[in-house]
């Protein structure tokens, strides 16, 4: 089993699929996972480590494998192919008291009231009911809910019924943390708290792995990515490291439509309004300038943009998954 | 680099109770619980009001007096004897009564009284004591002729007659008719066992439904293993089910404490008069309580499986039909081995899982040797372990989509990785 284990962190390790583990033990693991439904492949071969303490997003428009990949590293379903690994145990059932799951289809037994909804989800992870019901009543005053402690579930509005199952997500202090789109259905005010709970949670430690269609999400919470599209993962490494994959965007604006200068504009460039848009050249920025005053371009305004994540995706996913993804992005704005 | 983090999970007795404990308080603290267990108590009620106020009809509607319209002195004679013979026969004989209307009226007609509907008499007796004549429908003359007939003889006697004094003196069973009167145990306590569990098991047909409805189902299935999930859900149906029974088995003891006599005389069954099973009845009752968990959880874990294949409310109604109908085909297997002990079907009825806690408890009305009910016991208890363990890799690989690669292959996966 040792070597086995080293084989497969070792292979991950070199490969461009990892985001920097800088010492750090891997929480989570997984190699060539591959499930099918009716004949279907859902997910095809799937790669993903994830070094302990990190926060990970897994990026993709809706039906592309997210929750399918996330169901496997848990356990909840079998991969028909490939190797998983949480906390280096390949049954993550074995190590149920240390993870935390928030699914995406939320669910809690409506007749309950809040406190007792929370201590039953930590019991269910090993937490004395005694215990959950008190660090439940904590939480929920901590969160803004001591109001609701005694209310039944059923009595609540979807975003505070969204927060309660997010805390018996937390009641036991999980070491994995992991969560399936759980910025859906969310307000923008609940959506900026979420963020810094997933914030603290890393800065104590935990690992957090969550699902996204959004983007910007992942763009401002996470060490790690992996992109999903059609099943399969192009991409699954640092956000930095995406975004190096592509060059620097130049924007540039100038007073003369035509002239000579046009001649030193890369065949890539893009014109949007008064705007050319363009990825910065390999020899640097000087010569292009050298250029465009040699050529009386009339230089209005010149900036050099670093790729975002969005363009990372495009780049990586394709062009028809981006637009997806931008699809389900603004559904669910919507 | 991974470091193996020590295990840390609930042990699957521990998650099994997780479940247990909310089910059973869910249930039990729902208002639907509390028409559940009215539910059986209004048949009962129904039944008992019925009853007694059909038997208060019944038994001012139906007369026992037959009217007599002979000579005055006939009729006193009669009276007389009739009095002489009750304490010896009691409601063998009717209540006889002087018509008024005769009473110094010789051109009497006892027929036209009758056909004119007059009175309240079961018939009119007429004529004299040495030869009286009853008139009435034909069935009450076919009832009253007799005892009529004998309080005329007695009247005509010279002197009263005495009677002896009888003295009682019981007696054991006979060896050779304990086996059939035992039957009868058997018979009563497998009807029971079988009402029990088709009112009480089927409640564990839905009882994933509203898991698979509000998607707690994900979080249950990532927490704990799913066979804990089944048989977590299992035994709190059961809790609920012993807590049905405590309050049922309590109405009827209250009941029967109020008026015993009367369900007795209406129903004509005592269960004083049962015969004493061949374990005897503070055994037969503890195996009785075991068969019914026995019972109970067989059926329960084949019927939560079924359930769990179902996708809504809907599917279950649906399914309840043919599941009520394999009840009965157990209950029918059980049933008929009954009067074939030692038989090959008895054996069979022991074997198949599902009719093993009936066909057990009746033989524990019939046979005394305990051993067999440890052996049958283990089998059904491996039975239970068997279909919990089968319907939650059913569900996971049905409903939960999983599956497909096992455990070997993964493990072997993970060798040559």
């Amino acid at each position: 089993m040792a070597v086995s284990e080293q084989n497969l962190s070792g292979n991950l390790a070199e490969g461009f699929n990892a985001i920097p583990a800088d010492g750090r033990p891997l929480a989570i693991e997984a190699r060539g996972l591959v499930k099918s439904f009716d004949g279907t492949r859902a997910v095809d071969g799937v790669d993903i480590s994830v070094p302990e303490g990190a926060i990970y997003g897994i990026l993709g428009p809706n039906g592309a494998g997210k929750t399918t990949t996330l169901r496997m590293l848990l356990g909840i379903i079998d991969p028909d192919e490939g190797v998983r690994r949480v906390f280096g145990h390949d049954r993550p059932h074995d190590i149920g008291r240390l993870i935390g799951y928030l699914p995406e289809e939320r669910g809690l037994y409506p007749s309950m009231k809040c406190v007792e909804a929370i201590a039953f989800m930590g019991a269910l992870r090993g937490l004395p009911l005694k215990e959950g019901r008190k660090r439940a009543v904590e939480l929920l005053e901590r969160h803004g809910l001591g109001h609701a402690i005694d209310r039944q579930i059923r009595q609540l509005s979807k975003g505070m019924a969204q927060t309660v199952q997010l805390l018996g997500t937390l009641v036991h202090q999980p070491r994995l943390v992991v969560l399936d789109e759980p910025f859906s259905g969310l307000d923008a005010i609940n959506q900026g708290k979420l963020e810094m709970m997933i914030r603290a949670l890393a800065d104590d430690g935990v690992t957090v792995i969550f699902s996204t269609h959004v983007i910007h999400h992942a763009e401002r919470l996470c060490e790690g990515v992996a992109i999903i599209a059609g099943g399969k993962v192009p991409y699954a490494g640092s956000v930095e490291a995406a975004r190096d994959r592509i060059p620097a965007q130049v924007r540039l604006e100038t007073r003369a439509r035509e002239g000579a200068w046009l001649s030193f504009l890369p065949p890539e460039t893009r014109r949007n309004g008064d705007f050319l848009h363009f990825p910065l050249p390999e020899s640097g920025i000087e010569p292009l300038l050298k250029g465009l005053i040699e050529g009386e371009a009339g230089i209005l305004s010149l900036s050099i943009e670093r790729a975002g994540l969005h363009d990372a995706f495009v780049a990586i996913a394709g062009e028809a998954a981006a637009r997806q993804l931008q699809a389900d992005s603004e559904g669910a704005a919507a | 680099m991974t470091q193996q983090t020590p295990r840390s999970r609930l042990s699957a007795f521990e998650a099994a109770w997780v479940i247990a404990r909310r089910d059973f308080v869910a249930v039990l603290f729902s208002r639907a619980f509390l028409f559940f267990l009215l539910g059986p108590l209004f048949p009962v009620i129904v039944g008992g009001l019925a009853g007694s106020i059909g038997g208060e009809v019944q038994r001012e509607a139906v007369s026992f007096e037959v009217g007599l319209a002979m000579s005055p002195d006939d009729n006193a004679a009669m009276v007389a004897a009739g009095e002489g013979l009750a304490p010896q026969l009691g409601q063998a004989l009717p209540l006889l009564r002087p018509v008024p209307e005769a009473a110094g009226d010789p051109a009497f007609d006892a027929r036209a009284f009758m056909e004119a509907r007059r009175g309240n008499y079961a018939a009119i007796v007429t004529g004299t004591l040495q030869s009286p004549t009853l008139v009435g429908t034909e069935p009450q003359i076919a009832r009253w002729q007799g005892p009529v007939g004998l309080v005329a003889g007695h009247a005509l006697a010279a002197e009263p007659t005495a009677f002896p004094s009888v003295a009682g003196e019981p007696v054991a069973i006979s060896a050779a008719s304990e086996r059939t009167t035992r039957i009868q145990t058997a018979q009563i306590a497998q009807m029971l066992l079988f009402l029990l569990t088709m009112l009480l098991a089927g409640m564990v047909l839905s009882n994933l439904v509203e898991e698979k409805g509000n998607k707690i189902i994900e979080i249950l299935a990532a927490a704990i293993p799913m066979d804990a999930v089944f048989m977590g859900k299992l035994f709190a149906m059961l809790a609920v089910s012993f807590v049905g029974i405590a309050v049922w088995g309590l109405a009827a003891f209250g009941l029967w404490s109020a008026g015993g006599d009367a369900i007795t005389q209406v129903t004509g069954f005592d269960p004083a008069n049962l015969p004493a099973p061949a374990v005897g009845w503070p055994l037969f009752i503890a195996l009785g309580i075991i068969y019914f968990a026995m019972a109970y959880l067989l059926l329960g874990a084949l019927f939560l499986t079924i359930g769990s294949m179902a996708s809504s409310v809907r599917e279950v109604q649906t399914l309840s039909m043919p599941v009520t109908m394999l009840q009965l085909m157990v209950f029918f297997l059980a049933a008929y081995t009954i009067k074939q002990p030692g038989s090959a079907l008895e054996m069979a009825a022991i074997a198949f899982p599902l009719s093993s806690p009936f066909a057990m408890l009746a033989r524990a009305a019939m046979e005394p040797e305990l051993w067999t009910h440890a052996l049958a016991l283990a089998w059904q208890a491996f039975a239970v372990l068997v279909l919990v363990k089968g319907g939650s890799l059913l569900f996971r690989k049905r409903v939960m989509k999983s599956g497909g690669a096992g455990r070997d292959k993964r493990r072997k996966a993970l060798k040559t990785a």
